[in-house]
C-alpha cells in the first residue's frame, strides 16, 4: 500500500512537477481557446451546407464530416502533421493541431447544430422573411440563438470532448498539460505527476459536466 | 400612378405542388384602405393565395403587384418590399427569446436601419396602437395568445406597411381571447389600414369587410359585399358553405 501510496500520489514528486504542469495547462488551455472557436464555426459552416439548397453541396459535406467523424482524432492529426510535408506544406505542431481539430470537430458540432436548427419550426423563417429581414440575418438573430439554446447540452458534452481530446496534442511534441505530465514522470519514474495532469482536468471540467447534466434536465422539462 | 390603381393587384395567379394545382388563375384587386375577407373551405387555397402576396410562395405563373411594384420581376428588392407587405400568422410566430420590444424593432433595426433608439421609440408606438405598452418587456411565453397576436399585429405594423395580410389570426385562439385581437384589426381598418383577411369570423366581416370574396378549389366563385355574400348569395356553394359557418 505505501509502495502504491509512493508511486501515485507522492506529494513531494507531485509539488515538484506543478509548475511544469501548470504550463503545460496553460498550453492545454491556448489549443483549447483555438480549437474551440475554430470547430464552433467550421461546425457552424457545416450545418449551413448540409440545409443549403445544393445538394452538391449537401452531399458532398455529408461524405467529408461522415468521413472525419469515423477517422480517428490521432490519426487525423499525425496525417496533417507528418503527411503534408510530403506534399511540400510544413506545418508547425500549433498549426497542424488547428488543422487537425477544425477538421474533426466541425464535423461534430456541424451535426449539432444542424439538429439545432432543424428543430426551429418554419414559422421562424416564414415570419422573419415577412418583415423584410434577409436570409442571412433571419439565420443569425432568429434562428441560431434558439436553435444553440435547444442543443446547448450537446454543445457543452462536445466542448468537454474536444478538451480531452486536446491531449493528443502531445504526439507533435507540444508540451500541453498530459506531455508535461508525462515528461515530469519520465524524469522522476513516478506517476504521480500523471495522477496530478488527471486531477486537474477532473478540476476543469467537472463544472462542464455538471452543468451539462444540468442543462439537459431543463431541456427535458 | 393614379389614385384608383390598387394597392394590391393580383392577376391570373397560379400555383401548384406537384399534380395538385391550389391556385387555379386568381385576379383580384384591393384599393387603399379597402378591408377584404377570403373565405372558403380548408384546402381552397385562401391561404396559399395569401403567401403568394408577400412572396412566401413563388406562384408559377401570373403576377402579384403591390403599390405598383410587380414581386416577380428579378429586379425587385424582395425584402425591401416584404417590409411594407406585413403579415400576421394563425400560430403568432414570435420570436420566443426575444422580448416584445425586441421582436417589433428588429426588422426596424435590421431592414429599416433604424437607430435602437428610433426602432424602440417606434415600437412603443405599434405596442400603444395595440394596447400592450405595458407588456414591451415580457417574453412571449409570459403572455396569452390574443396578447401575442397583438404582439405580432405591432411587429408588422411599426414598419409601416401599404398593405397587411392575415392568415387565420384568431384560429389559434381560445374563444374569449378572439376579441381583443378582433378589436384591434377592426381599429386598423378604421384608420385606413388596406387589409386582406382569411378568416371565418362571420361576425366580424359582416363589420369591419368592405368586400368578401368565396374561393372554392382554387378558383374565386364569387365576391360582393358582406351583406350580398352571407345573405342572399345566388352560388349554391356559397351558400352552402356560409350556412355551415352558421351552425
Amino acid at each position: 500500500m505505501d509502495a502504491f501510496i509512493e508511486q501515485f500520489f507522492n506529494l513531494g514528486v507531485m509539488a515538484k512537477a506543478f509548475p511544469l504542469l501548470m504550463r503545460g495547462l496553460g498550453m492545454t488551455l491556448l489549443i483549447c481557446l483555438a480549437v474551440i472557436p475554430l470547430g464552433f464555426v467550421g461546425g457552424l459552416l457545416v450545418a449551413l451546407a448540409r440545409l443549403s439548397r445544393s445538394a452538391m453541396l449537401r452531399i458532398s459535406v455529408r461524405i467529408l464530416t461522415d468521413l472525419f467523424r469515423a477517422l480517428p482524432p490521432l490519426v487525423l492529426l499525425i496525417l496533417v502533421y507528418s503527411g503534408l510535408p510530403f506534399t511540400g506544406i510544413r506545418l508547425s505542431p500549433f498549426t497542424a493541431v488547428c488543422i487537425a481539430f477544425f477538421l474533426n470537430s466541425s464535423a461534430y458540432y456541424g451535426e449539432v447544430l444542424r439538429a439545432g436548427v432543424e428543430s426551429i419550426g418554419s414559422g421562424q423563417w416564414e415570419a422573419a422573411r415577412s418583415t423584410g429581414l434577409s436570409g442571412r440575418d433571419t439565420f443569425l438573430f432568429v434562428v441560431l440563438p434558439q436553435a444553440v439554446r435547444n442543443v446547448l447540452p450537446d454543445l457543452v458534452s462536445n466542448t468537454i470532448e474536444v478538451v480531452k481530446l486536446t491531449s493528443i496534442a502531445s504526439v507533435v511534441s507540444m508540451t500541453e498539460l498530459l506531455y508535461s505530465a508525462d515528461m515530469a514522470r519520465s524524469i522522476t519514474f513516478n506517476a504521480s505527476p500523471v495522477v496530478l495532469a488527471g486531477l486537474i482536468y477532473l478540476v476543469l471540467l467537472w463544472p462542464a459536466v455538471r452543468l451539462a447534466s444540468r442543462l439537459e434536465h431543463r431541456v427535458g422539462t | 400612378m393614379t389614385a384608383a390603381s390598387p394597392i394590391l393587384d393580383i392577376q391570373d395567379l397560379r400555383k401548384s405542388y406537384g399534380a395538385n394545382e391550389i391556385l387555379k388563375g386568381i385576379d383580384l384587386a384591393v384599393h387603399a384602405q379597402e378591408t377584404v375577407f377570403i373565405i372558403g373551405p380548408s384546402g381552397s387555397g385562401k391561404s396559399t393565395l395569401l403567401r403568394c402576396c408577400n412572396r412566401l410562395e413563388t406562384p408559377d405563373a401570373g403576377t402579384v403587384t403591390v403599390d405598383g411594384v410587380d414581386l416577380g420581376d428579378p429586379r425587385t428588392d424582395i425584402n425591401a418590399m416584404r417590409r411594407r407587405i406585413g403579415m400576421v400568422f394563425q400560430s403568432f410566430n414570435l420570436y420566443p427569446h426575444m422580448k416584445a420590444m425586441d421582436n417589433i424593432t428588429l426588422a426596424l433595426r435590421r431592414v429599416s436601419k433604424k437607430s435602437r433608439a428610433d426602432a424602440e421609440v417606434l415600437a412603443l408606438a405599434a405596442l400603444e396602437r395595440v394596447g400592450l405598452a405595458e407588456k414591451r418587456n415580457a417574453y412571449p411565453a409570459e403572455l396569452s395568445g390574443g396578447q401575442q397576436q397583438r404582439i405580432a399585429i405591432a411587429r408588422a405594423l411599426a414598419l409601416e406597411p401599404k398593405v397587411m395580410l392575415f392568415d387565420e389570426p384568431t384560429s389559434a385562439l381560445d374563444p374569449e381571447l378572439v376579441g381583443s385581437v378582433l378589436a384591434v384589426m377592426s381599429d386598423m381598418a378604421r384608420a385606413g389600414m388596406t387589409m386582406v383577411v382569411v378568416s371565418h369570423e362571420m361576425r366580424f366581416a359582416r363589420d369591419a369587410a368592405d368586400r368578401v370574396v368565396f374561393m372554392d378549389h382554387g378558383v374565386i366563385v364569387e365576391q360582393g359585399s358582406p351583406g350580398e355574400i352571407f345573405g342572399q348569395s345566388q352560388h349554391a356553394r356559397t351558400r352552402a358553405f356560409v350556412s355551415q359557418l352558421e351552425r
